[in-house]
């Protein structure tokens, strides 16, 4: 890889009291690439995603978006650069119907000073514009689901609007933590081409992910995390016949089926 | 054995009236407009047909109740912060008006608006440090304030310390005070049932479901509750500054928790988050409580047993309970 990365992350560790989540983490994500970050259970992955994104405060290191230090800056000034994330445990606003969901993102000041949404001034524009969105990321728009209450959506749905909201900010780089957990197997075949076209509209993509397969199919790099440390770096082939990543999984069934398959 | 459940069913004339089609008879505009239309005339027709300057009196203070409460429901259910406030935003604006009005020789016309706008500037500036927390502690600073600043007023013996400030102009006529106050409830009552549906309100609503999301949508929370709250104790220091023009006197009994406790007793037996709900309520639990003056001492074991009623046989609140018969209707059906 070439040119400036769009983001950098240099060393950073975040210790919960006595107890490293993270050691010294660094990685590089280059412009219109899809990284995936994978790792065994409580490897830090997620903690990664919150120091990135300010949603907690990493104990030491540094993170630079586009040559901008933003290891210190609120959550919400970083959203507002166009960095933005979707949360593993799905969060919508249980009490507004799908579409409405969209409204609050476009009402932000990002999706107004980009402008590229006809977000501003008459009523009922954001609710339109939230439905382009909803159908763009696989609502059905003459169907009643993107007025459904996000109360009653199933998971595949409201791992949608999860992505849908980060689009509705018009953002250079989505960080996915874990979109297609949960998901059935049709739900992730409708759910890659998706991901795929987002790579194409030019958005960075960091994924971390639990099912392998579907990862190194989208995938240009992964990462894998252990105990709070990166222990490899590497195309998604390096990556699987690596002894390090083996005994890291070891007796995980998954990456046995993957490697049996690859 | 056989078993029944009940069933509930929108009306035709609700599914109808919900769309564009409400327009197409007489019949639906009419299902649309009367319930709104008996709580306006109402509330005009009220002053109108009190017995006694008296009861006329306590229209006055059952508006000033609304519009805590009003503020109470919106702040909780759809700002998502649980406000006890209601006579820490009173007290700071009758202070004002009554300070406005006497140091300066303002009139009513000016001190209204005047305490309304700053009273919420400093309502919001106090409770600024507490915003970006979560739980509780609003609620109990909220609570705080109001002893707090009755203390400093007695302690420090300034405004008029316990005398409290006197002579303060009233308004100009009781029909001018009876009809203003009326008005403003309405006001605030319908402006606030559109606010929250417009698109700033869908982000308070929002705070409230779900405020990690609205950081990840790039907006700041604590300046969207700042806002809600600005609104909210706008509302109540309009009150208080209507208190002191009616009163005729600003005093340290204007920090007083009757005003924090009864809009929260109106909003849950009136309903909360309807914002209708718990103008009912006041418009209930007011009178109620001046009739049981003449029980003496055992006035409050009296309102205590009627709020426990409500709360035992209707807790959902009377508002919910009669949209729900309003829009539906139901039936047993088999199991």
């Amino acid at each position: 890889m070439s040119g400036e990365p769009i983001l950098d992350v240099r060393e950073v560790t975040k210790a919960f009291g006595g107890i490293l989540a993270l050691n010294r983490v660094s990685l590089k994500v280059f412009p219109g690439e899809i990284l995936g970050v994978i790792g065994p259970n409580g490897s830090g992955k997620t903690t990664l995603v919150n120091c990135i994104t300010g949603f907690i405060r990493m104990t030491s290191g540094k993170v630079l978006f586009k040559g901008k230090d933003i290891s210190r800056k609120p959550a919400h000034k970083i959203a507002d650069l166009g960095l933005t994330r979707t949360f593993q445990i799905m969060r919508p606003y249980y009490s507004l119907p799908a579409y409405k969901n969209l409204v609050i993102p476009l009402f932000s000041p990002r999706a107004r000073r980009t402008g590229g949404w006809r977000g501003g001034g008459k009523l009922g524009d954001r609710d339109t514009v939230g439905i382009d969105i909803l159908e763009e990321i696989g609502f059905e728009r003459d169907s009643f689901v993107p007025y459904k209450l996000a109360s009653s959506l199933p998971t595949g749905y409201l791992k949608r609007l999860e992505l849908a909201r980060c689009l509705a900010l018009k953002p250079q780089m989505i960080i996915c933590d874990e979109v297609f957990s949960g998901l059935s197997m049709s739900e992730i075949a409708s759910m890659v081409p998706i991901i795929e076209r987002l790579r194409m509209d030019g958005i960075t993509l960091l994924m971390i992910e639990h099912r392998l397969r579907e990862l190194f199919r989208v995938a240009n790099r992964v990462i894998v995390l252990n105990f709070g440390e990166k222990i490899m770096e590497g195309t998604p082939e390096q990556v699987m016949n690596d002894e390090k990543v083996k005994e890291a999984y070891f007796g995980s069934e998954e990456v046995e089926e993957v490697m049996k398959h690859a | 054995m056989e078993q029944k459940r009940k069933e509930r069913l929108d009306r035709g004339i609700k599914v109808r009236s919900d769309t564009i089609y409400a327009l197409m008879s007489v019949k639906e505009i009419a299902y649309l407009v009367l319930p709104r239309l008996v709580l306006i005339c109402g509330l005009l027709i009220a002053p109108l047909v009190m017995p006694s300057m008296y009861w006329q009196r306590v229209i006055s203070i059952v508006c000033i109740y609304c519009l805590l409460a009003i503020s109470f429901d919106f702040l909780a259910h759809f700002v998502g912060l649980v406000s006890l406030g209601g006579a820490f935003f009173i007290g700071v604006g009758s202070y004002l008006a009554a300070i406005l009005n006497t140091y300066w020789g303002l009139s009513p016309v000016l001190t209204i608006p005047l305490a309304t706008i700053f009273g919420a500037l400093i309502c919001t500036i106090l409770l600024l440090p507490c915003l970006p927390l979560r739980g509780v502690y609003f609620a109990i600073v909220t609570l705080m304030y109001p002893l707090a600043l009755a203390r400093i007023i007695e302690a420090l013996d300034i405004f008029g310390g316990t005398d409290g400030i006197m002579g303060v102009t009233s308004f100009p006529g009781r029909w001018v005070e009876l009809y203003f106050m009326v008005g403003m409830v309405l006001i605030f009552l319908f402006g606030m049932r559109r606010l929250v549906n417009e698109d700033i309100g869908l982000v308070f609503r929002a705070v409230k479901d779900n405020d990690q999301a609205v950081r990840a949508s790039g907006m700041n929370v604590t300046f969207f509750k700042a806002i809600g709250v600005c609104i909210a104790s706008a509302m109540g220091c309009l009150g208080g500054a209507c208190l002191v023009h009616i009163y005729m006197w600003a005093g340290i009994s204007q920090f007083a928790l009757d005003f924090s406790i009864l809009p929260i007793a109106a909003t849950v037996i009136g309903g909360a988050g309807t914002l209708v709900g718990p103008v009912i309520g006041c418009i209930i639990l007011v009178p109620i409580s001046e009739l049981l003056r003449t029980f003496g001492t055992l006035r409050i074991v009296f309102y205590s047993l009627i709020l426990v009623g409500f709360i035992v046989f209707r807790s959902e609140g009377l508002m919910v309970y009669g949209q729900r018969k309003y829009h539906q209707f139901e039936r047993w059906v088999r199991v």
